[in-house]
């Protein structure tokens, strides 16, 4: 040596060097985890799936009752999808129908018109309506929303029915169309909303001609993940559905109905079934059905949202 | 004689004055600040009622039960039940998912955001991530269904409590993993190059700079994590918590949680009787719910302002 640091010398001490790889395996294992829950969930769903196409011998004409009545009744090994599909899309639907405007409304309120202190107090506030459990928005729901607003206004046969779940659903999912939708809204530029004011625009204006479509495809997103949390939510339809297990198919919402969730849990546990048999296995088929649903709006979601990203 | 006269000149500038002062009513920009205003307004007060009703209709089950609401048992009587059995299991769903999807989680996002390269695999794995996070809890449900009460029933015993934290453990890790990897992107390149700079390793850097710095927004992500796994019930129904008799808790054996008694409870008839209906018990474990998630909040927003404290000191 003549005085000249070699390439070793400057690597580090191996041991420590040894620890550094070590803990990198060790993270990188846990961050490949997730894979395998992925691959988990694939697995037992279409597992399942396929043991009850099979218990049903193949037969997919189940699938789709067309008797007089149909409906989804599993006891009787009469699975019509219809009926399910139908509640999920109708409780869905009534759901956006609150949580669109209220929840664009308060982003819109939130980002655009609300001084700083009226902000700091009111975000705060709409963040612990986004932690409220759904269970106790399903009490909300049949102690409140059905005898205190529904019955009065639409005086349904039965008070456990679609519209009292829907409602309940879409205050869910207000605070996931309001937060998505404030962030949209707030990562448009400032310069173009002091371009709109520098010839003469009104705040009105400003926000209904430049702020909104500047941010619609935050809107779009916020609106796409919101369905597919109103689709997926299971206890509110559950409580407030008004179906155990089973049902016909129904087209008016001040009946009660069944979601594809509510089938499924009724079919895991609800009652006093054997874990074996069609009945039993149709709910892998139900959740995979459900599983690509949800994971196809969330899809399309996340793209949108990274629109909002490259955009400003 | 002038163009315009004075008398001309002072009538325009009153006009151009008052069309720039005066409050003349532009009738959509009242109409949408009204809309606005209702749209906020319906959400505080769908809010406001909800907890309202929560809480009148709990006074009750506090005010006849007193101590006995939170140590009795659960049963077929509304005004004898208590809600022990649902605080022990939701208290071990808890301790579950700070075991298991705290350390996972955070790892993870260590991992992600500190040691992966940029390449498709660790792309997809963070797209996987997200994708996970948007996956219905009754999925997950299904899950621990086959895996922890099935297949790991030698460690589980089927469907006890330990399935079930396992199982809200593995819902909440994307939950976990997305906040944490969010705060570890936050912190300054800075102070990364500074530690390189002096010779340290990168896991040396990590431990010593990086996670302490991104500790308050961890922190938050774990507290979020919790409240969400104390509130779910749809992977509890899948997995076998039961509602009727439970004379004792155990680890081993049957179990339910608070969640699962307000879901069974409310939907009881409530035949009058005794002061206490099926609606005020519901309502006593849905306080007590609603205060445990607060409780968290509560703590996460100290620990934060705890650690954000001592980062200004350094």
């Amino acid at each position: 040596m003549n005085g000249l640091l070699a390439v070793a010398d400057l690597s580090g001490d191996p041991r420590r060097r040894a620890h550094d790889r070590r803990m990198q395996r060790l993270l990188g294992s846990s961050a490949f985890i997730t894979i395998i829950i992925s691959a988990l969930i694939l697995f037992v769903l279409a597992r399942g799936s396929i043991d009850f196409l099979k218990s049903i011998g193949w037969d997919l004409g189940v699938l789709r009752d067309s008797s007089k009545a149909p409906g989804w009744f599993p006891r009787r090994e009469r699975f019509d999808l219809i009926t399910i599909v139908m509640g999920s899309v109708l409780m869905g639907s009534i759901a956006m129908l609150v949580a669109v405007p209220l929840g664009l409304g308060t982003a819109v309120y939130l980002s655009e018109f609300a001084p700083t202190r009226v902000r700091k107090i009111l975000k705060p506030i709409v963040e612990v309506l986004a932690g409220i459990p759904s269970v106790i928005v399903g009490y909300f729901a049949l102690k409140f929303i059905a005898p205190n607003i529904v019955d009065p206004i639409f005086s349904p046969d039965q008070s456990r029915n679609m519209v009292v779940a829907g409602l309940a659903i879409g205050v869910l999912v207000i605070p996931i169309m309001a937060s998505i939708s404030e962030d949209a809204l707030r990562a448009v530029p400032s310069s173009l909303r002091e371009a709109s004011y520098g010839i003469g625009a009104r705040k009105s204006t400003t926000t209904i001609r430049i702020v909104l479509p500047a941010a619609v495809s935050g809107i779009v997103a916020a609106f796409i993940i919101a369905t597919s949390r109103a689709i997926g939510e299971t206890m509110v339809a559950a409580m407030a559905g008004g179906r155990d297990g089973s049902g016909p198919r129904v087209l008016d919402p001040l009946e009660p109905g069944l979601t594809m969730t509510a089938a499924m849990t009724n079919a895991a546990g609800g009652t006093d079934q054997v874990n074996s048999g069609a009945p039993f296995q149709v709910l892998f088929f139900v959740g995979l059905l459900l599983f690509m649903m949800t994971m196809g709006l969330n899809v399309i979601g996340d793209r949108f949202v990274q629109r909002v990203r490259q955009q400003y | 004689m002038p163009i315009v006269t004075d008398s001309q000149r002072s009538a325009t500038r009153t006009q151009v004055r008052q069309a720039i002062t005066q409050q003349k009513r532009h009738l959509p920009s009242i109409a949408l600040s009204v809309t606005l205003l209702i749209a906020v307004t319906f959400t505080l007060l769908t809010l406001f009622s909800l907890l309202a009703r929560i809480v009148t209709q709990a006074i009750p089950a506090f005010s006849e039960r007193g101590a006995s609401f939170l140590s009795g048992t659960i049963g077929s009587e509304p005004d004898k039940v208590g809600i022990w059995p649902g605080l022990f299991g939701s208290f071990a769903i808890g301790i579950g998912v700070l075991l298991i999807a705290v350390p996972l989680g955070i790892g993870a996002a260590i991992y992600l955001e500190e040691y992966a390269e940029q390449n498709r695999l660790n792309r997809f794995v963070v797209v996987n991530i997200r994708n996970l996070a948007g996956v219905p809890a009754v999925i997950y449900g299904v899950l621990g269904l086959i895996i922890f009460v099935g297949w790991l029933k030698p460690v589980t015993n089927g469907g006890t409590v330990v399935a079930a934290a396992l199982t809200l453990a593995i819902l909440v890790l994307p939950v976990v993993i997305i906040t944490s990897m969010e705060a570890i992107r936050a912190v300054p390149m800075g102070l990364r190059d500074a530690g390189y700079g002096v010779g340290a390793s990168r896991w040396e850097v990590t431990r010593d700079h990086v996670v302490p710095y991104a500790m308050p927004g961890i922190l938050t992500g774990t507290v979020l994590a919790l409240a969400r796994a104390l509130g779910e019930a749809a992977p509890l129904i899948m997995i076998g918590a039961i509602t009727g008799l439970l004379p004792e808790t155990s680890l081993s054996g049957k179990f339910t949680a608070i969640p699962m008694l307000i879901y069974s409870w409310s939907g009881r008839p409530d035949s009058s009787g005794g002061n206490i209906g099926w609606s005020n018990a519901a309502a006593g474990a849905g306080l007590v719910l609603l205060a445990l998630v607060l409780v968290f909040n509560i703590i996460g927003i100290f620990l934060r302002n705890h650690f954000e404290a001592k980062r200004v000191g350094t």
